[in-house]
């Protein structure tokens, strides 16, 4: 989908269902499969390349104006989690022969985003270049995102007297001005790319298929949750890197799509339907009988 | 709350009568200091300085909330439950206004009044829960419209106004406002009929709101159709809460209905015969979601295995027979009973979805803090002191008694 689901849907209601038909549904790859997002944004990230020397961790901390990140020592000793006031986190996991493999782990910024969804107020909203922004002027503090997000990546400022939710900007303003994200600008290694969504998976799946031997077959986002901005190649499991792996293969959006197909049809249907059930409940004059002074309410 | 909108009579003699109950002032406070008084407003006097405090200090200071437990206690309970045994007010409203159900007429009134109440209590919990809550009006004009919570807070707000508008009636009749209450009383179907639309759409999107969770919530709970389960549970949880309170209203208030004779254990009855099918109903759906989730398996199996068949057998299938047999054999106690157990099972129900068997897998629980729950008591006597106060001046349980020279005058 070339554009995002809401404005798709705008669209759609602006122009009636003849903008239905005529709109580009998937259009195909680098590689002629189709893939979704594939114009937006994307970074795709080689663990094997990764050397974990944090410099994508201070790069955001300056980028966002964050506190400085942990020293090495401190960094590796926990299993750390992203936060209000840290959008990436580098993690290390271990090979099977006990050396080091490490993650650069951040917001997915899915193709279709379930925090996004969530946002009764669209403080979070999916923006056509591939980011999930965020509006803190908008937010009313519910944390619905934070209970959607199926990565659980949205941080609140619990210790805040005025809150917002925080989390990995994808530094949207950056890539506005045609810069690459502080963390895929200072990568040495050469573990994070910078691209669209379309080619990145083309190259990944280049990457895995033409080493077997080396990679997992497996592009983590490349299907998750719907499909991610974020794409990971691995040779471990992704169990391992401590990856979501219970995550669902389709958008979270499309989850509460009947549920919300609900309203509509109660909506039209109720009123005459509640209506017709009195008239047939007050026929014969019934309803004629009412004591305690409510007679003559309604006839 | 009613009475700043009283009208300003001469000589005070509408005060007295209305207000103060037709004792002097001081007569009236030294009727307040009784036990059940002073318990309350030891519970008052610490939850309403512990919600400054929580607008002060932040969330972090006041609850256990944490980055994986986005929602506490003043969700799943204040909001999840109150909303849910706030249901009495469309459900009997329906049966009387809808269904032509003549015998619960007298519980009506009361019934729309604990609705009342228990929205606006839910309101004012999610006020202090929300991060920056008067931002709250972006609902109305930012179109989130992908968003179950925007259904949901759309519903509140509209049926809260409903549910006003209905319980204005009584209001404005108490205030002597014929001008009003008249036109309203004419448009109590119609009222009625919006609650139940409302009604129908919020309480199952309360449910709604965890579908986008599904690794988050035990699959014992989880389901793509939980919007049916929360929508017919709270019509469970609307009628034995309406029986729970017409029995406590009726010993407590019975001077209210002197000379109003209300067969209370025929209407009863009545209510226990209706809860006994859908519970019953109830019970084998929920039983059909487990299966649809592939999760029949772990029914029985380990801590959230027996939990679910604690809330389920003791707090569905047992209130359900108890109700039916109660209502076949004409007794009484049975039915309160199962009333009592159809509340407790409604609570724990929705606490199970929004607390317990939420984060089922994470290794840290969340816990309430001992201010959530001060605050959360707080609601709740908030919410029956104001029932107390409204009933014993109102015509909620009883007719508008005849009050020489206070009574039809319009404003």
């Amino acid at each position: 989908m070339k554009l995002g689901r809401r404005h798709f849907l705008q669209i759609a209601g602006a122009t009636g269902t003849a903008a239905l038909v005529a709109l580009p549904g998937r259009t195909p790859a680098a590689d002629g499969i189709p893939v979704a997002g594939e114009d937006e944004s994307s970074v795709l990230v080689d663990t094997t390349k990764c050397i974990g020397c944090r410099g994508c961790e201070a790069a955001c901390a300056e980028a966002n104006k964050l506190p400085d990140p942990p020293s090495d020592a401190e960094a590796f000793a926990t299993r750390r989690n992203t936060g209000p006031d840290c959008f990436t986190v580098v993690l290390r996991a271990e090979k099977p022969d006990g050396s080091p493999r490490f993650v650069k782990r951040q917001c997915m910024h899915c193709v279709e985003p379930a925090c996004a969804s969530a946002c009764p107020v669209r403080a979070l909203d999916k923006l056509e270049t591939g980011p999930v922004s965020y509006d803190g002027s908008k937010c009313m503090g519910c944390r619905y995102c934070m209970v959607a997000c199926p990565f659980s990546v949205p941080k609140y400022q619990y210790a805040s007297a005025l809150p917002v939710v925080r989390k990995c900007t994808f530094c949207s303003s950056r890539q506005a001005q045609g810069k690459p994200p502080a963390c895929t600008s200072v990568c040495p290694s050469g573990a994070l790319t910078y691209g669209t969504r379309g080619r990145l998976i083309a190259e990944a799946r280049g990457r895995v298929y033409g080493n077997p031997d080396k990679y997992t077959p497996h592009i983590y986002g490349e299907h998750e949750a719907g499909g991610t901005n974020w794409l990971y190649i691995t040779d471990i499991t992704f169990e391992k890197l401590g990856f979501e792996v219970a995550v669902n293969d389709n958008s979270y959006p499309r989850l509460v799509r009947g549920a919300l197909g609900v309203p509509p049809v109660v909506m039209t249907l109720w009123p005459p339907l509640l209506m017709g059930l009195w008239a047939f409940s007050h026929r014969d004059g019934k309803g004629n009988g009412k004591g305690n002074g409510k007679g003559g309410d309604h006839g | 709350m009613a009475s700043s909108g009283a009208p300003a009579r001469p000589g005070g003699s509408w005060v007295q009568e209305r207000i103060l109950l037709g004792m002097t002032m001081r007569e009236y406070l030294v009727s307040l200091w009784t036990p059940f008084n002073v318990v309350c407003a030891a519970i008052l006097a610490v939850g309403v300085p512990l919600i400054v405090y929580r607008f002060a200090a932040g969330l972090g200071a006041t609850t256990n909330l944490s980055q994986t437990q986005p929602w506490g206690l003043w969700i799943g309970f204040d909001m999840m439950t109150g909303i849910a045994l706030a249901a009495g007010g469309f459900t009997i409203g329906a049966a009387v206004e809808i269904f032509n159900l003549e015998e619960f007429h007298a519980i009506e009134r009361p019934a729309i009044l604990t609705g009342f109440l228990g929205y606006l209590m839910a309101v004012i919990g999610l006020i202090a829960d929300l991060g920056k809550p008067w931002n709250m009006v972006g609902i109305f004009s930012n179109n989130g419209t992908q968003s179950v919570l925007f259904e949901v807070a759309w519903c509140v707000a509209c049926y809260t106004t409903v549910l006003f508008l209905e319980f204005a009636v009584p209001l404005f009749e108490w205030l002597g406002w014929e001008r009003f209450y008249r036109p309203l009383k004419k448009l109590l179907l119609a009222l009625t009929v919006l609650s139940v639309m409302f009604s129908t759409m919020h309480q199952s999107a309360l449910g709604s709101l965890f579908i986008i969770a599904p690794h988050k919530l035990h699959p014992l709970w989880y389901s793509g159709q939980i919007f049916i389960f929360f929508f017919i549970s709270a019509v469970i949880a609307g009628i034995s809460m309406v029986i729970v309170e017409s029995t406590i209203s009726h010993q407590i208030f019975s001077d209210q209905l002197e000379g109003h004779h209300v067969d209370i254990e025929k209407v009863t009855f009545g209510l226990a015969k209706a809860g006994a099918v859908v519970m019953f109903a109830y019970f084998f759906l929920k039983l059909q979601g487990v299966i649809d989730n592939h999760a029949l398996g772990l029914i029985g199996v380990g801590f959230y295995g027996k939990w679910w068949l604690l809330e389920m057998l003791g707090f569905v299938l047992l209130p359900s027979l108890m109700y039916a047999w109660g209502a076949r054999y004409r007794h009484i106690t049975v039915v309160r009973v199962a009333a009592i157990l159809g509340v407790v099972g409604i609570v724990l129900n929705r606490l199970n979805v929004s607390l317990v068997a939420y984060n089922y897998n994470q290794p840290v629980r969340y816990w309430p803090s001992w201010m959530e729950i001060a605050v959360s008591l707080m609601l709740v006597v908030v919410g029956v002191l104001a029932f107390r106060w409204i009933v014993l001046r109102m015509p909620v349980l009883s007719p508008m008694k005849e009050q020489a020279g206070s009574h039809g005058g319009t404003p």
